[in-house]
C-alpha cells in the first residue's frame, strides 16, 4: 500500500517536473545588451532573456545590486563577454545566488571571449598601466566576424542547454548567419570610404572596430585605461594631434564627455558619440547600421 | 575597345602600302595613330599599377592572417602556461593615518554602554590603521574559499588576527549558500563588510556600543535565495558565542542569529534593499569589558552574565544616473539597533565581597548616512549617529562603574568627509567629527589612505 502510494508520488512528481520543463522558457542572463540581442535572435520564442546593463552603463562598474542576484538565481543560461570585464560584479552575483547551472564549467556558463582570439593581450601585468584585463582587450562585440563565431558557439550552447528544441535552434542560426554575412558584406561595402579614416578615441574600447574598418587610432584620452584624462595628457594629445589631424573624436555614449568636448573645441575635430551596446528599442543588426552611419555622417 | 584597335591596326596597314595618298592625310592618320597609341600605353600602365596593388594587398592578407595566427598561438602558450590562475587570489589592504583630537582619546566612553576592547578610538597622530592579507579562490567547483589576516597594532604592539577564515558553498543549488567558519555575520547591513569598504575612517556609535565595531564569530551559515523577481533572501547563523558580545566557554551554539533581507530596482536608476535581523545568546558567561584601575589597585573589569537579544533595522537606497554609477552617484543608509539584556553584572578584582547587582538593559541606537559622488574621484558624505539607553539594576553602583549609567547623556556624532579616489584601488579621505559620546564633546580630524594591492575582490551592494 506505502510503495504504491509512493510509486503514484514519484510518478507524480517526475511528471510535476517533466510539465513544468517542458512549457517553460530557458532563463537567460545575459550581462550586456549586445548579447540579450544575439541570444534572443538565436533563442526567439524559447528564451526570456533580461539584460543586466543598458547601452548607456558602464560594463566594468556595475553594482552587484539585489535585483541582479534575484535575476541570476533563476537562470539557466548566464551569458557574459568574459576576458574579465565583469570581474568586480559576476563573481559576487554567483556566489550569492546559489544556482549551480550558471557556474564556470557548466553549459549555463557562456563567456563570448572564451569563442574568440582577442587583441591587445598585455605583455605587461601591473597596475600603473592602468585597468588592464590580462586575457586580452575585452569589447569585442564591435567585430561582426567574432560576433559570427559567438552566434555559432551560442547556438550549440543553447541546443545543450534545451535538447528539445535543437532543431529549432539550429534553424534560427542558420537564417541568422545567412542574413548576418549578407549584412557584414553590405557594411564593409557602405564603410569603404572610413579606411584610414584617424581616429582619437576617450577609453580604448574601439580596437576590434577599428581592426575591422580600419581606423587609425592616432591619441587616446585616456593616459591608461580606466584613469580618466589629465590635463597634462591632454596638453600632450593636442600638440601630437597638430602635426598629425584626426578625423574624429570617439567615445561611448556612458562615458564622461568631458576632456572629449574640450578637445574637439580646441581641435575642431568633430565628435561622434557612439552608444556601446545595443538600446531596448533596436535589434543587434540596427545598432550596427546606427553606429556605422554615425561614422559615415561625421565626416 | 578591340574594335577600335583592329580599325586603327588597318588604317596604319593602308597607309603604309598606298603611298599615292596626300602628305596632309597621312599626317592626320599619324596623329590619330600616334594618340591611340598613347591612349593604350596609359591604360596598360594603369592596369600594372592596379596588378601591383592587388599583389601589395595580397601581401598585406597574408600579414594579417600571419598575425592573427601568430595571436592564436599567444593565447595558446598562454592558457597552457597559465599556473598562476590556480593559485589565489591574493589581496593586501594598506591603511594609515593621521588623527587629531582635541580630547585624550583613551579616556574615551559610550556612557550606558560597556565597550569591547577593540572599540577605542586610536591613537592622536600618526599611525597605521588595518592593515589586510586576504586570500581567496574557488576551491573546486564546489567551494570557495578565504582567508583574511589582519595586522593592526593594540597598545603598542603588533597583534595579528585570523579575521576571517570560512569556505562557502558554489551552486549547491535552488538557492541555496551554506558558509563555514570564521566570518563576519550577516545581521545589520555594514557588518558583514570589511572596514576598508566603509565610508568613514570609523564605524558607527551603536556598531561600537554593540560589537567592539563589528561582530564576528566561528559556525554556520546557511542562506537562501527564493526564485523570484524581487529579492527575497533568508538566513540563519549558528555560532559558537564565545567572542564579543557574547562571552564564556560553550562547546555547543552559544549564539545565534536570524535574517531576511528584500530588495530591488524602481526604474533604472534606483535600487533599495531592506533588512530585518535578530542575534540571540542566552547564556552569556563572563562578558568581559575595559576595566578602570583606581590608585594603583588591581584592575576592576565589569563582567556580565546573563542572555542577551539584539533585533535591528537597515535600508540602503541607492541611486545613479542612467544607473551608472562611474561618474556620480548617491547612496543613503540608515540602520537601528536594540539589545536587551537580562543578567547579572559582577565586578571582577573588587572587594572582596566582589560587587554584583543584578542587570536589566535596554539599550539602542542608530545612524543615517548620505554619500553623494559629485564627479569622478570625488565623493562627499556626512552622518549622524545617536544611542540611547535605560539600563537597571540592584545596585546603581555597580551599573555606574562598569559604565552602564547614560549618565544623564545622549550619546551623538555629527561627521563629514571628503574622500578623492584616483582609481579603483586607492582613496584619500579627510573626514571631520564632532564627538558627543560622553560629556565632553571632542572634535575629531582624520586624514585617511586605504589603498589595495593585488587581486580586488568585488564589493557588496
Amino acid at each position: 500500500m506505502y510503495k504504491q502510494i509512493k510509486t503514484h508520488l514519484f510518478v507524480l512528481l517526475i511528471f510535476s517536473l517533466w510539465a513544468s520543463n517542458s512549457h517553460s522558457e530557458i532563463n537567460v542572463f545575459a550581462c550586456e545588451p549586445e548579447w540579450a540581442s544575439l541570444v534572443q535572435n538565436l533563442g526567439g520564442s524559447k528564451v526570456n532573456v533580461f539584460s543586466a546593463t543598458t547601452a548607456l552603463q558602464d560594463p566594468h562598474h556595475i553594482q552587484a545590486r539585489p535585483s541582479l542576484i534575484a535575476k541570476a538565481r533563476r537562470a539557466d543560461l548566464l551569458i557574459c563577454t568574459g576576458a574579465e570585464l565583469e570581474t568586480g560584479w559576476l563573481p559576487l552575483l554567483l556566489r550569492k545566488s546559489g544556482n549551480g547551472k550558471i557556474l564556470p564549467g557548466q553549459p549555463g556558463h557562456f563567456m563570448s571571449a572564451d569563442h574568440v582570439t582577442l587583441l591587445e593581450k598585455p605583455k605587461l601585468l601591473d597596475r600603473s598601466q592602468g585597468d588592464v584585463h590580462a586575457d586580452g582587450n575585452p569589447h569585442i562585440h564591435l567585430d561582426p566576424n567574432r560576433i559570427m563565431l559567438i552566434a555559432e558557439a551560442l547556438a550549440s550552447t543553447l541546443s545543450r542547454i534545451d535538447p528539445d528544441n535543437q532543431s529549432y535552434y539550429q534553424k534560427n542560426w542558420t537564417s541568422f548567419k545567412d542574413t548576418w554575412s549578407k549584412a557584414i558584406t553590405k557594411w564593409e561595402q557602405h564603410s569603404q570610404s572610413l579606411r584610414g579614416k584617424k581616429i582619437v578615441v576617450n577609453h580604448n574600447s574601439w580596437v576590434y572596430l577599428e581592426n575591422w574598418l580600419s581606423l587609425e587610432r592616432v591619441a587616446t584620452l585616456e593616459p591608461k585605461p580606466g584613469i580618466a584624462p589629465s590635463s597634462a595628457h591632454l596638453a600632450q594629445v593636442l600638440a601630437e594631434l597638430k602635426d598629425n589631424q584626426a578625423d574624429m573624436i570617439l567615445y561611448a555614449t556612458y562615458q564622461n564627455d568631458k576632456a572629449v568636448r574640450w578637445l574637439a573645441h580646441k581641435t575642431h575635430i568633430p565628435v561622434v558619440a557612439l552608444d556601446f551596446s545595443v538600446s531596448s528599442d533596436e535589434t543587434l543588426f540596427q545598432w550596427y547600421e546606427r553606429i556605422l552611419n554615425q561614422l559615415l555622417d561625421s565626416k | 575597345m578591340r574594335k577600335k584597335f583592329i580599325v586603327a591596326a588597318t588604317i596604319a596597314a593602308i597607309s603604309n602600302i598606298n603611298p599615292v595618298w596626300a602628305d596632309s592625310d597621312i599626317e592626320a592618320l599619324r596623329k590619330q595613330v600616334e594618340a591611340l597609341k598613347k591612349d593604350y600605353e596609359q591604360r596598360i600602365n594603369a592596369l600594372e599599377n592596379r596588378l601591383q596593388q592587388s599583389e601589395e594587398n595580397a601581401q598585406l592578407a597574408q600579414q594579417k592572417v600571419e598575425q592573427i595566427v601568430d595571436k592564436v598561438e599567444n593565447t595558446k602558450s598562454t592558457s597552457s602556461a597559465g599556473q598562476s590562475n590556480f593559485n589565489p587570489a591574493v589581496s593586501v589592504i594598506l591603511d594609515g593615518r593621521y588623527a587629531d583630537f582635541d580630547n585624550d582619546p583613551d579616556a574615551y566612553e559610550l556612557p550606558g554602554f560597556m565597550l569591547g576592547n577593540e572599540a577605542g578610538l586610536g591613537e592622536d597622530g600618526f599611525s597605521i590603521g588595518h592593515t589586510e592579507i586576504a586570500f581567496s579562490a574557488n576551491i573546486d567547483d564546489k567551494f570557495y574559499g578565504k582567508a583574511t589576516l589582519a595586522i593592526h597594532d593594540h597598545e603598542g604592539e603588533t597583534e595579528t588576527d585570523l579575521e576571517e577564515a570560512y569556505i562557502q558553498t558554489l551552486g549547491l543549488g535552488n538557492g541555496l549558500t551554506v558558509k563555514a567558519g570564521r566570518f563576519y555575520s550577516a545581521i545589520g547591513y555594514l557588518n558583514e563588510q570589511h572596514e576598508h569598504t566603509w565610508d568613514f575612517a570609523d564605524a558607527p556609535l551603536i556598531y561600537r556600543g554593540l560589537f567592539g565595531n563589528q561582530l564576528r564569530d566561528d559556525g554556520l551559515q546557511i542562506t537562501y535565495v527564493a526564485p523570484t523577481d524581487l529579492f527575497m533572501q533568508v538566513g540563519s547563523e549558528l555560532f559558537r558565542g564565545d567572542r564579543f558580545p557574547g562571552g564564556g566557554d560553550h562547546d555547543g551554539v552559544g549564539a545565534w542569529t536570524v535574517f531576511a533581507n528584500i530588495g530591488g530596482d524602481i526604474g533604472i536608476e534606483h535600487s533599495w534593499q531592506l533588512g530585518f535581523n535578530h542575534w540571540r545568546e542566552n547564556d552569556v558567561n563572563g562578558r568581559t569589558s575595559g576595566g578602570h584601575s583606581h590608585g594603583g589597585a588591581a584592575t576592576e573589569t565589569p563582567s556580565f552574565s546573563g542572555d542577551s537579544k539584539i533585533s535591528s533595522l537597515d535600508l540602503v537606497y541607492k541611486w545613479a544616473p542612467n544607473g551608472n554609477p562611474t561618474s556620480q552617484n548617491f547612496k543613503f543608509q540608515f540602520e537601528y539597533f536594540d539589545r536587551r539584556e537580562d543578567g547579572n553584572i559582577t565586578m571582577l578584582n573588587s572587594g572582596p565581597p566582589e560587587e554584583v547587582s543584578t542587570y536589566d538593559g535596554q539599550q539602542d541606537g542608530w545612524y543615517a548616512q548620505a554619500v553623494y559622488q559629485f564627479k569622478p574621484h570625488w565623493r562627499t558624505g556626512i552622518r549622524y549617529d545617536r544611542l540611547s539607553s535605560n539600563n537597571k539594576g540592584s545596585d546603581d553602583d555597580v551599573l555606574a562603574e562598569a559604565g552602564l549609567d547614560d549618565e544623564g547623556h545622549t550619546p551623538e556624532r555629527y561627521s563629514a568627509m571628503l574622500e578623492w579616489l584616483p582609481s579603483e584601488y586607492s582613496r584619500i579621505r579627510l573626514q571631520f567629527n564632532r564627538d558627543d559620546s560622553y560629556e565632553d564633546a571632542d572634535n575629531q580630524i582624520f586624514l585617511q589612505y586605504t589603498h589595495s594591492l593585488g587581486s580586488h575582490g568585488a564589493h557588496q551592494f
